[in-house]
């Protein structure tokens, strides 16, 4: 794909822990086309926000990225010096935090804080700096007149948004979003969603939407990666990997989603087991020791990817048998073999 | 579907005209001319049928919680009365408090904050059974019987454990099982799954439902989600601001809300499938302020249906088909 703004290949990040090496993401391919949302998800410990990390370069200190590239309109980011990786962030790529609560200096308004965004970072002079801070309360449906009010004088749901604000202040290109709706209530959840999907339409930008939730997904990804274990299992547009998930671990998270609109008090079904120790992975295929359909294979060969619709990808030794699996997947009895 | 109104025996639990009220702030916010009081939960009645589960549903902040610490106890109600099997809970004190703590429990939102990390799983087990004054040699195979009925396999093997080698799920169920050891007859669980990871969330709300069947537990099951309610309560009650909005079957609140909040609730809950709607919320924007609810309906600052009635008069909880509704509307 030529129109990518953004393409990951083979990544690999490992974490030094005491006298080990653990591969948090190993070898994860995906692109970002240009103004879409992806939503990269999967369970905690897949590596998901490890790669969020990654793609900005701000990384725990005792992690490396040890391998594979990050293109950036051409650019890779994994070998970019310091210094230009600084002029990159936020004004080409701005991240979004988790909670919102934390990344916001409690004791400073946020208008001071978006002003430190504006005129360090974005040269904007003090008049200048005001008219955007306005502009930006503006675009995430906050009064202006609430610019001087400090962190805790917001509720969570326009704490998120100022935090988006702060993102937006110099025009990214690319934005990455870790879980940015977890912490709140279904109604904000929503209206946040809503007003994410608005601003990435209306500003052509790009977002990388991490989350372990696949409804958020659902609701406003154009494109899925499914990580599991430091690895991507499956990705593709959103609705044929939801709807036709040809990995079994993403026909698995499916079946353990509570679903309203779908038939009453069925059973829930979970998926056995718990992620593997990244530290001794299994070999072969990390699902392996969880999967329902493994074959021999499975536990000695890594799955190759498998391009089961063009631009749909599973890493899956039965990808092929897809169709048949899903059925199959979708009966409670196929899960409740003993892990 | 029962509601508790239809069941013919007595309820288990009697929650008549209910409050908790916190005092909030000083002198200083009281001089601002800011009201101090927070109510949490306010004038909440409802009845609870031996054997049902019913979930509390609604935001932070919407008395949920508050709601679940007055039937435990663990708060005094500033008004109104909690009423268990017949005695009122406000009252208890002694060796009456003693046992209707162990009839009795609480299961955790986070499986890590609720035992002590420093204490084997066999002594997280044990405490319970030690306070009831269980003879030790008879600990043990309470123990096991316990970590069994929450399905965790093997249970000896995680005997002398520790909080942090187990897993969120594996821990969580734990938590049940100490939660469970002494055959309470009510159980509150508070978010239990929030903390979990999707795909174990599910073994850990089947295991939940299964040993509510067969223990004929009396269950609340607080959250704010709404798919997650319906699969372990057969009814369910909406609060907002301290305040009942809407109780009935669970089933007919998914289909058909009938509180313009609950409305919203509903259409606000995301499904895991692209086909779905994209439509603004029927809400406004703008989160609730405990401290200075609006007069009249506390919905109605939000409310796409609010009407002049609605500032003036309070609405009460009137009867509509199944389930009962606090609207003007009805």
């Amino acid at each position: 794909m030529t129109d990518a703004l953004l393409s990951v290949r083979d990544l690999k990040v490992s974490y030094k822990v005491g006298r080990i090496s653990i591969d948090a993401v190993d070898g994860a391919s995906f692109e970002v086309p240009k103004s879409t949302i992806v939503g990269l998800v999967g369970e905690s410990g897949c590596g998901k926000t490890t790669v969020a990390r990654a793609l900005t370069r701000v990384m725990a200190d005792n992690a490396t990225i040890s391998g594979g590239q990050m293109l950036f309109e051409g650019r890779d980011l994994v070998t970019l010096s310091q210094r230009d990786m600084n002029a990159l962030r936020w004004r080409d790529i701005a991240f979004i935090p988790q909670s919102a609560m934390n990344s916001l200096d409690p004791v400073y308004t946020v208008e001071y804080q978006l002003n430190e965004v504006l005129r360090r970072r974005g040269g904007l002079d003090r008049k200048q700096a005001r008219m955007r801070c306005e502009e930006l309360f503006e675009l995430v449906g906050i009064e202006a007149g609430r610019l001087r009010d400090f962190p805790h004088q917001f509720s969570g749901g326009m704490r998120q948004r100022v935090a988006i604000a702060l993102a937006l202040a110099l025009n990214p290109k690319l934005v990455i979003a870790d879980e940015p709706v977890t912490a709140l209530d279904v109604i904000v959840q929503r209206q946040i969603l809503d007003q994410l999907r608005e601003l990435q339409q209306q500003l052509g930008i790009s977002v990388i939407l991490v989350t372990h939730d696949i409804s958020v997904v659902a609701y406003i990804c154009d494109r899925t990666v499914v990580m599991y274990a430091g690895r991507v299992a499956e990705q593709g547009q959103m609705d044929a990997t939801l709807t036709r998930p040809s990995h079994p671990y993403t026909m698995g998270l499916r079946n353990a989603f509570p679903d309203l609109q779908g038939a009453a008090s069925g059973e829930l079904t979970p998926i056995n087991g718990a992620p593997p120790n990244l530290a001794s992975p299994p070999a072969g295929c990390r699902f392996a020791p969880r999967c329902p359909f493994v074959i021999a294979q499975c536990t000695s060969v890594v799955p190759p990817d498998v391009e089961v619709e063009p631009g749909h990808i599973a890493a899956c030794h039965r990808a092929g048998e897809a169709v048949a699996l899903r059925n199959q997947a979708a009966l409670t009895e196929t899960w409740m073999t003993e892990a | 579907m029962s509601t508790g109104a239809e069941n013919q025996a007595k309820p288990l639990i009697s929650v008549r005209d209910a409050s908790l009220h916190y005092k909030v702030g000083g002198a200083l916010s009281a001089l601002r001319g800011r009201s101090n009081v927070v109510k949490a939960v306010d004038g909440v009645s409802f009845e609870i049928a031996r054997g049902e589960s019913v979930g509390l549903l609604g935001e932070s902040g919407c008395g949920k919680t508050s709601m679940g610490r007055l039937l435990l106890k663990l708060e005094t109600a500033t008004g109104g009365e909690v009423m268990f099997d017949g005695a009122d809970v406000g009252k208890l004190s002694g060796e009456q408090l003693k046992s209707y703590r162990a009839r009795t429990q609480l299961i955790f939102q986070n499986p890590f904050d609720a035992v002590n990390p420093r204490f084997s799983i066999r002594a997280i087990l044990s405490e319970p059974l030690e306070n009831a004054g269980i003879a030790k040699s008879e600990r043990e195979t309470k123990i096991i019987a316990a970590l069994e009925l929450v399905r965790l396999p093997q249970p000896e093997q995680y005997l002398d454990r520790y909080p942090h080698q187990l897993s969120g799920g594996q821990l969580q169920r734990v938590v049940m099982a100490r939660a469970l050891i002494l055959q309470p007859e009510f159980v509150v669980a508070d978010e239990p799954v929030s903390m979990l990871d999707v795909s174990v969330r599910a073994g850990v709300l089947n295991v939940f439902r299964d040993v509510r069947d067969r223990l004929g537990l009396t269950a609340i099951y607080i959250s704010h989600d709404l798919a997650l309610v319906r699969y372990v309560c057969e009814r369910t009650i909406v609060m907002y601001l301290g305040k009942v909005m809407e109780d009935g079957p669970t089933e007919d609140i998914v289909h058909e809300p009938l509180h313009p909040y609950t409305k919203a609730l509903v259409a606000a809950v995301p499904v895991p499938h692209p086909d779905q709607s994209h439509d603004p919320l029927p809400i406004g924007k703008g989160a609730p302020d405990p401290r200075n609810p609006p007069s009249g309906c506390v919905f109605r600052d939000r409310c796409p249906a609010a009407f002049a009635r609605c500032a003036t008069e309070v609405p009460t909880l009137r009867q509509v088909g199944s389930r009962t509704v606090a609207c003007h509307l009805f």
